[in-house]
């Protein structure tokens, strides 16, 4: 009977967690690299990110004698930050609307309900799609950093010199990746908790490109701190070589603040896609 | 075996599954029938563990979905809505389910070629028609081999071919000796495919028994007579108890007496008799019947049947 050749009888005990775990990081990726959404932000992130960065890097040193000489003096302290700052403004957005589709794609077509009948736990198919996800973009993030780090500090070397071996230069472009795979997950999250992908979209953005400015607007202190926690204004902190006078946070406390909004938006994600009906 | 225990849902104010219980046994179609927003589809969904029930609790042999270790190889189901990426090709949508399961891929190959989409199955599920779609996840369904079928709708938007086709496959599954259980609003699709029947309306249980148990229970039998002294044949046989449902020329649609009483009635008058014809109903008709005045939705066209209480508010949507 052709219904049944190549498939052995069900099994009544649980396979193995090992097995178990593995199976599913395989469907995951699967998952990701099956849809042309992937592909195509994918790209998008690795023309933008070296690109613009070459480009403004390339603008601020060709003007540079009509710069004033505090800006001068900025660039000279922390060439890393000027050279990867545009690039990655502009780069994470691709990683943003990416870790939205992951999540909220699945809802958008149905398909999350033959993933959650196919693992019908639900929190086991969240969190190794996360796992997946974050090492793609992780790596993908290094692929656009060094690239990116490397053009710019080519283009500024007669005006502000830097390598990697520079003191925080490395943690920096490190950062870079580190900072896009963060990024990736919150996306994904806030995608989980809307299940709206243009919902979510618009909402990521807005934490990432909104908010910031609006929440310097709050009177004194106040604006300062609300805008120094922000996810994304904490996080990017560990793609900059140098703490500023401005910056409350430290490169790695930034990050560790980035990380925990992150965790804790994960956390509401996974405690609702267990109680929500799908 | 599929056993659910007073299974209640509520989506707002509306109650659309409402403590419902029963067993679907391994080895037979079993057929689960009602009108448009009766909660089959709710139900099949609280079975699967896609939405949590209010009351009660739904197993397939003896366990709760949420508790199987390899699901996909235990229970297949095809869901109403469309439940695949339309990004990514069959292929790759079956492959995903299948590697979860720790399933090789020459199975996803298998199953592809069983439900006819070979020649389309590295295209993406975005071009595919309604009867492609619903080929997809048959596949999907028996994708693990498993044991228990849940299908909602199978044969919803298939060409009259592939309804054959898929009567069959159905039967073929339960003689193989699985236990298949299938929505539809379809009655006489029903008719001939499913054995047994579950019947709900208002997400209430109406029957569960056998098909020709139901078609039995459910409506009066009425006799066709035709004579050519029909009015007289008629008289006698109000007097003997019978009711004269439909009179036609000469031709009469008896209930309440059987044929045998009516030709010795016939028979004692010397009335001649052109024709006397038992009428089963037909499952339409017993259906009908059965959940008058419990479809959601009514037209209000010869609307004998529709209650003027009926809510106008609930969707189908709602029950989604």
């Amino acid at each position: 009977m052709t219904t049944a050749t190549a498939v052995p009888p069900a099994v009544t005990d649980a396979p193995p967690a090992g097995v178990k775990t593995a199976r599913l990081l395989r469907s995951e990726w699967t998952k990701l690299v099956t849809v042309r959404s992937t592909l195509w932000s994918l790209i998008l992130l690795v023309i933008i990110t070296p690109g613009l960065s070459a480009l403004f890097t390339w603008a601020n040193d060709h003007n540079w004698s009509q710069a004033n000489a505090s800006d001068r003096a900025n660039i000279v302290a922390d060439p890393t930050s000027l050279i990867l700052g545009t690039g990655f403004l502009f780069g994470q957005l691709t990683i943003c609307v990416l870790g939205v589709l992951v999540m909220a794609g699945e809802y958008s077509t149905g398909s999350i309900r033959s993933s959650l009948l196919a693992v019908p736990k639900r929190t086991p198919m969240l969190a190794a799609k996360c796992a997946i996800f974050a090492a793609v973009v992780f790596v993908f993030g290094e692929l656009v950093a060094f690239p990116s780090f490397f053009i710019g500090a080519k283009i500024l070397h007669n005006h502000a010199p830097v390598s990697l071996g520079d003191s925080g230069v490395l943690r920096a472009v490190i950062g870079g990746g580190l900072y896009l795979a963060v990024l990736g997950l919150f996306a994904l999250a806030i995608g989980a908790l809307v299940r709206h992908t243009a919902g979510a979209i618009t909402g990521v953005i807005a934490f990432v490109l909104v908010l910031a400015p609006l929440a310097q607007l709050l009177p004194g202190s106040l604006g300062k701190h609300v805008h120094a926690y922000l996810p994304s204004e904490a996080g990017h902190l560990i793609a900059q070589a140098h703490q500023s006078d401005t910056d409350l946070l430290s490169p790695w406390q930034g990050f560790g603040v980035f990380c925990l909004w992150t965790a804790v938006l994960l956390g509401l994600a996974a405690w609702l896609l267990n109680r929500r009906d799908a | 075996m599929i056993e659910a225990r007073d299974l209640s849902k509520r989506y707002g104010d509306k109650l659309a599954v409402d403590h419902l219980s029963f067993t679907v046994q391994p080895g037979t179609v079993t057929g689960f029938l009602g009108p448009n927003g009766a909660g089959k589809s709710t139900t099949m969904r609280l079975l699967l563990g896609l939405d949590r029930p209010d009351t009660g609790s739904a197993t397939i042999d003896g366990r709760h979905y949420r508790d199987l270790a390899e699901p996909l190889r235990v229970v297949g189901a095809l869901l109403e809505a469309r439940a695949v990426h339309s990004g990514r090709s069959a292929y790759n949508n079956l492959l995903v389910l299948a590697q979860t399961q720790g399933l090789p891929r020459k199975r996803v190959d298998e199953v592809i070629e069983l439900v006819g989409l070979t020649s389309v199955a590295k295209k993406r599920v975005k071009g595919f028609s309604l009867g492609m779609g619903q080929r997809l996840g048959i596949a999907a369904a028996l994708l693990g081999n498993p044991e228990v079928l849940i299908l909602d709708e199978p044969v919803n938007g298939l060409d009259p071919e592939a309804i054959l086709w898929m009567r069959n496959l159905l039967k073929r599954l339960a003689a193989e000796g699985r236990t298949v259980f299938v929505s539809s609003h379809l009655m006489n699709e029903m008719a001939v495919t499913a054995d047994h029947l579950i019947v709900i309306g208002r997400g209430k249980l109406m029957a569960d028994c056998t098909t020709e148990e139901f078609i039995e229970r459910s409506s009066e039998k009425s006799v066709l007579v035709k004579s050519p002294d029909v009015a007289r044949l008629a008289e006698l046989i109000t007097a003997d108890g019978g009711v004269i449902a439909q009179a036609d020329g000469d031709e009469v649609t008896v209930r309440n007496l059987l044929a045998p009483r009516i030709g010795h009635l016939a028979a004692s008058a010397g009335i001649e008799l052109h024709e006397l014809a038992p009428q089963a109903a037909s499952l339409e008709e017993a259906f009908m019947e059965l959940t008058r005045g419990s479809a959601e939705y009514e037209g209000s066209i010869g609307g004998a049947a529709a209650p003027s209480s009926a809510p106008a508010s609930s969707t189908e949507g709602s029950a989604a």
